[in-house]
């Protein structure tokens, strides 16, 4: 019999056993009968008409089975791949929505679209067909860049959509900005440039689907963040499969930071190709192959005016942004630079007044689209860094500045002028726990000592807010959501007193088997051993909307927060007749249901064996069993927040920014089990400094190809790059989630981007430097230094 | 991958015998870069001819004034030597900056050399020490052997056997690793004979290459001073998208110094 493990322990996950031992399940480990193999024919090029496609000699290859092209979708009258999230401009214009097909139909519009499929017996045959297809192109410049892609002249991608513009959106009080500009004491401006992003999760994307014609019904296991949405839209929307006919698994799933989080052409093709070869299909996407076809994400320019009066108060912000969309709209592409992005330019200031301008472009690159923090790391690079130069301008302290214009903890909730309220918070907690723990009053004496090893010694701070936990969805409605964005959860007490909990989001690396058998342990008193999670497949489990926007604990461990609710007041229902007592004196705790007052009580395993055996039973009032579902629905978003300090060393020399310290204290809200709490700022922090200092996507302008094609051209953080890092926790409770909880997956990419560039333009500020584009690589540092450093010198 | 036949010789002639005979073979000795080509379906031989058994190639010999180092002996047993620590230790660090501890481990000298990588360690360090290459038919002086991009002076059917380094007085090598691949963005090897200095670049441009006006003032002060205005004409430089062409003539003076440095240490 095991101990319960609640709420705020730290065991280890549960989930890892497998996982250290090599049993983990993944989509690339099944195997079905009769399986075949596919592999998709992509674009070398980024912009082409699709003249014609000869399968003749593919088709006569050995073991290949069929190949299916655009042509072949159209035949079948399938679905044009859907886009989640429909926006509108100021006048309720809806965006321009050009069809993305499953296989290119006339046209490619980005290195990597799927133009083929090619089925056979092995993997090697499926390439070797592959080579032989006959396609032929006519080749039209492509256009990467926003700029580039909205200057007259720049090449179109689609006839019906002018400039490239796919919605030209806005937000706020664009007035009320505008006066507030005239009469500003000050005003601080900087334009900038969001670098692309490419998620790289370790398991690269796989697909495998089944057609079992004497049920007539599909199995999709992939590799998703939502298979029940997956199920959803390609079900519903592309293949016209009924739902009831499509069962959609994602197994353990290695990594998805929001690439796995949308419908995928690939998972439509090999589902109906299972159908029309009649044999299961299975394809396993190369590391090179996800280069060019998982969604990337950022890739911003902007210009941003930030008015102050006299004091350095924020008067009004303006913020005009370049989004790429890529070659199509992928499942949230649109959501992402507009509504999750606008809103978060107030940050955790009292600035009253903000206008957004976005104009989301078409473009022949991969579709860009959500990649953890999603919108939420792009605005608070752009307001923490507008900060730290009004600061700079006017001779404010940069730490007394964000103190004369953050929001009070008195002053919560705080209505925003960019539709949010925050519920709670307390940013300037944060910003005190932060500068004791990152020693900001021994930084003089290490930047000494830096300069007398030549180097440089910097430091950075962001004290910024997200919001997560998604989504309301009556509010999401109003902004263009065309789902709910609720969870659920079913707990299902065994007769034996076990539980299995059902649950719609996904796990792929964030714990939930051990965080949410912690809240039901806890709340039922059951052993922590014998709490199982089933997640990830639309037969077993209700419902649910998948993993993506720290919504999982938030959403839906408040979905099973509830359900467990439920069996408990089941459970007191039928103490109550087993103790003869009436149901307002049963008390439940620690897995005990007693009368209060007396010492007469059962257990909760007595109360689920009558349940399941009901012969003292009150049948006539209540039905036998003791499983209880419930669906949650949020209030309002969730604002996690609060101060990450980055320390950085530049080696004038070389260029070579050395990330030396980092501190980050954020409010979560309630913590669950801290050691995954440390885990998930560790790595969403990591994830911030590989944008900060390493990360780029490069695409060649006019040929469309993508140079950082590899992880040989590609620089992910390593821990080599990394130095241990202070990570703590102020928390101030969320008032509207069950449990006090705010989310803790994507803080840790929000605020560190900006810490660590922040600390980066200090290191040079003596040099002239103001602000330093990301990433900051050794080779754009040297070049900045080289332009920089001549008036200088002459000073 | 594509198939391909698979031959592993007894000997150096049976291997040479292979090469010759079969159409577009490949020899192939730690596979640490002819194994990803081959997956990516970037190069498909007709046939692999393996060194890995060929226990003669493996292994390092102290020649008093020289060490030889077996063509086959992968990097990390080149780093780990207690032979090459004392005598060269600048080698010994060479090969401990080599890709990761997998790479090291499968890698072989031969192989870095006879592939000549433009941004390979090994090239640097061989030319740099003017070792001597040791080949199935005979022995080429590293000035003669590297002739640019993945070129050498190798003729078909000629198999690398050993590498032969002369002792330096001092060596040492620095190395800018390119962020993503690790390899070198510039890496310079710096050695000190009795009768003057040699150094080697690699990475900067498109093979390894010598720079003289830093061998003659190094010659004449063995201190990274004696070379810190030394600038490197950026024409033929490698620019790609992490470092153009006066960037990485920046860092070849700025390696070369430190390469000194780790010399004199």
């Amino acid at each position: 019999m095991g101990n319960v493990i609640g709420i705020g322990a730290a065991p280890k996950r549960k989930e890892d056993q497998r996982f250290l031992t090599g049993r983990g399940n993944y989509v690339s480990d099944i195997k079905r009968p009769g399986m075949t193999s596919g592999v998709f024919v992509r674009s070398p090029h980024g912009h082409a008409v699709l003249r014609g496609i000869d399968k003749s000699a593919a088709l006569a290859s050995p073991g290949v089975i069929a190949v299916l092209t655009g042509d072949d979708v159209k035949a079948d009258s399938l679905g044009s791949l859907p886009c989640g999230w429909g926006i509108t401009d100021a006048k309720g214009t809806p965006m321009k929505e050009p069809p993305f097909p499953m296989l290119a139909q006339g046209k490619v519009r980005f290195v990597g679209d799927m133009v083929a499929f090619v089925i056979a017996e092995t993997p090697e045959q499926a390439n070797a067909g592959a080579e032989l297809l006959k396609i032929d192109y006519e080749v039209l410049p492509s256009v990467v860049g926003v700029l580039e892609a909205v200057r007259p002249g720049a090449p179109q991608l689609f006839d019906d959509v002018p400039d490239n513009i796919c919605c030209n959106w806005e937000l706020g009080d664009k007035a009320a900005v505008e006066a507030a500009f005239r009469k500003a004491a000050h005003v601080a401006k900087l334009s900038l440039v969001n670098n692309r992003l490419i998620g790289n999760p370790m398991e690269p994307r796989a697909a495998i689907a089944e057609y079992e014609p004497g049920t007539d019904r599909f199995t999709l296991w992939t590799t998703s963040q939502f298979p029940h949405v997956v199920r959803f839209l390609m079900g519903a929307l592309v293949l016209n499969i009924p739902q009831h006919k499509l069962r959609v698994v994602a197994p353990d799933v290695g990594g998805g930071f929001g690439v796995k989080q949308f419908h995928y052409g690939e998972e439509a093709v090999i589902t109906w190709a299972a159908k029309r070869v009649k044999r299961p299909v299975k394809w396993v996407a190369s590391r090179s192959e996800g280069y060019v076809s998982d969604r990337h994400g950022r890739d911003h320019v902007t210009e941003a005016e930030l008015a102050l009066d006299e004091n350095g108060k924020f008067l009004a912000f303006r913020v005009n942004t370049l989004a790429n969309m890529g070659g199509y709209l992928s499942t949230f592409g649109p959501n992402i630079p507009t509504n999750l992005y606008g809103p978060l330019l107030s940050g955790v200031y009292t600035t009253p007044a903000i206008y957004c301008n976005v104009k989301v472009v078409f473009t022949n690159t991969v579709p860009v689209d959500a990649y953890r923090g999603a919108g939420r790391p792009e605005a608070t690079f752009v307001l923490e860094r507008i900060v730290d130069v009004a600061a700079s301008e006017m001779g404010i302290d940069r730490v007394e500045i964000r103190r004369r214009n953050m929001i009070p903890k008195e002053a919560y909730p705080y209505q925003t002028p960019v539709l949010v309220q925050y519920d709670s918070g307390d940013p300037m907690g944060c910003l005190d726990g932060a500068l004791v723990a990152a020693d900001v009053k021994g930084f003089g004496a290490r930047k000494a000592a830096s300069a007398r090893k030549g180097r440089f010694r910097g430091l950075g701070y962001s004290t910024y807010v997200e919001a997560c936990g998604l989504a309301p969805s009556r509010f999401a409605g109003r902004l263009g959501a065309r789902g709910g964005l609720y969870e659920s959860a079913t707990v299902r007490v065994h007769p034996t007193g076990q539980v299995t909990v059902m649950i719609g989001t996904h796990n792929h690396g964030q714990g939930h088997e051990t965080t949410f058998a912690q809240i039901v342990s806890d709340k039922l008193g059951v052993a922590f051993e014998n709490v199982d999670i089933v997640f990830g497949d639309t037969d077993r489990v209700q419902f649910g909307m998948g993993t993506y926007g720290s919504r999982s604990l938030v959403v839906g461990g408040a979905a099973l927060s509830k359900a467990t609710d439920k069996v408990i007041a089941k459970g007191k229902k039928i103490a109550s007749h087993l103790l003869e007592a009436a149901e307002a004196d049963i008390h439940f705790e620690s897995g005990k249901f007693s009368v209060a007052g007396t010492d007469r009580m059962k257990t909760f395993e007595e109360i689920a064996g009558a349940a399941y055996v009901p012969h003292n039973y009150p049948l006539e009032v209540l039905e036998p069993g003791l499983e209880e579902q419930a669906y949650y629905d949020p209030v309002n978003f969730t604002y996690p927040g609060g101060c990450h300090i980055a320390e950085v060393e530049v080696d004038p020399e070389t260029g070579t920014v050395t990330l030396v310290n980092y501190t980050a204290v954020d409010d979560v809200g309630t913590v669950i089990n801290p050691m995954i709490v440390e885990g998930q700022l560790h790595g969403g922090i990591v994830q911030g400094v590989g944008q900060a200092l390493f990360e780029n996507a490069v695409y060649d302008e006019g040929s469309g190809q993508l140079l950082s094609g590899s992880l040989m051209d590609y620089c992910m953080p390593r821990a080599d790059h990394l130095p241990m890092m202070k990570v703590a926790t102020h928390s101030t409770l969320c008032t509207h989630t069950p449990m006090g909880v705010k989310g803790c997956g994507e803080v840790g990419t929000i605020g560190s981007p900006a810490a660590v560039i922040n600390a980066v333009v200090d290191a040079l500020s003596h040099l002239g430097v103001t602000h330093v584009d990301m990433p900051a690589t050794p080779n754009r540092i040297w070049r900045l230094l080289q332009n920089a450093s001549l008036p200088v010198a002459a000073e | 991958m594509k198939p391909f036949a698979y031959h592993q010789p007894d000997g150096i002639p049976d291997a040479a015998k292979l090469l010759i005979s079969i159409e577009d073979s490949k020899l192939v000795a730690g596979g640490m870069t002819l194994i990803p080509t081959l997956k990516q379906r970037l190069a498909s031989p007709a046939a692999l001819v393996d060194l890995s058994k060929l226990g003669s190639l493996k292994g390092l010999a102290d020649g008093g004034t020289t060490i030889t180092i077996g063509a086959m002996t992968p990097h990390a047993v080149v780093a780990a030597s207690k032979l090459v620590q004392t005598k060269i230790p600048g080698l010994a660090a060479l090969a401990s900056m080599i890709g990761d501890p997998a790479v090291r481990s499968r890698g072989t000298i031969g192989g870095s050399v006879a592939n000549n990588d433009p941004a390979a360690d090994y090239p640097a360090g061989v030319l740099g020490l003017g070792a001597t290459i040791i080949t199935s038919k005979r022995e080429i002086a590293a000035d003669k052997f590297f002739l640019g991009l993945f070129e050498t002076a190798l003729e078909p059917g000629e198999i690398i056997t050993a590498i032969r380094f002369p002792m330096p007085l001092k060596a040492g090598y620095a190395k800018f690793k390119a962020p993503a691949s690790r390899y070198a963005l510039v890496g310079v090897f710096v050695a000190k004979f009795a009768d003057g200095v040699r150094v080697a670049v690699t990475g900067a441009g498109p093979g390894v290459f010598r720079v003289p006006p830093m061998e003659s003032a190094l010659s004449e002060n063995f201190d990274p001073s004696a070379i810190a205005a030394i600038k490197i004409n950026t024409d033929g430089l490698t620019s790609d998208i992490h470092a153009e062409a006066d960037y990485r003539a920046h860092l070849v003076t700025v390696m070369a110094k430190r390469a000194v440095d780790a010399a004199l240490s």
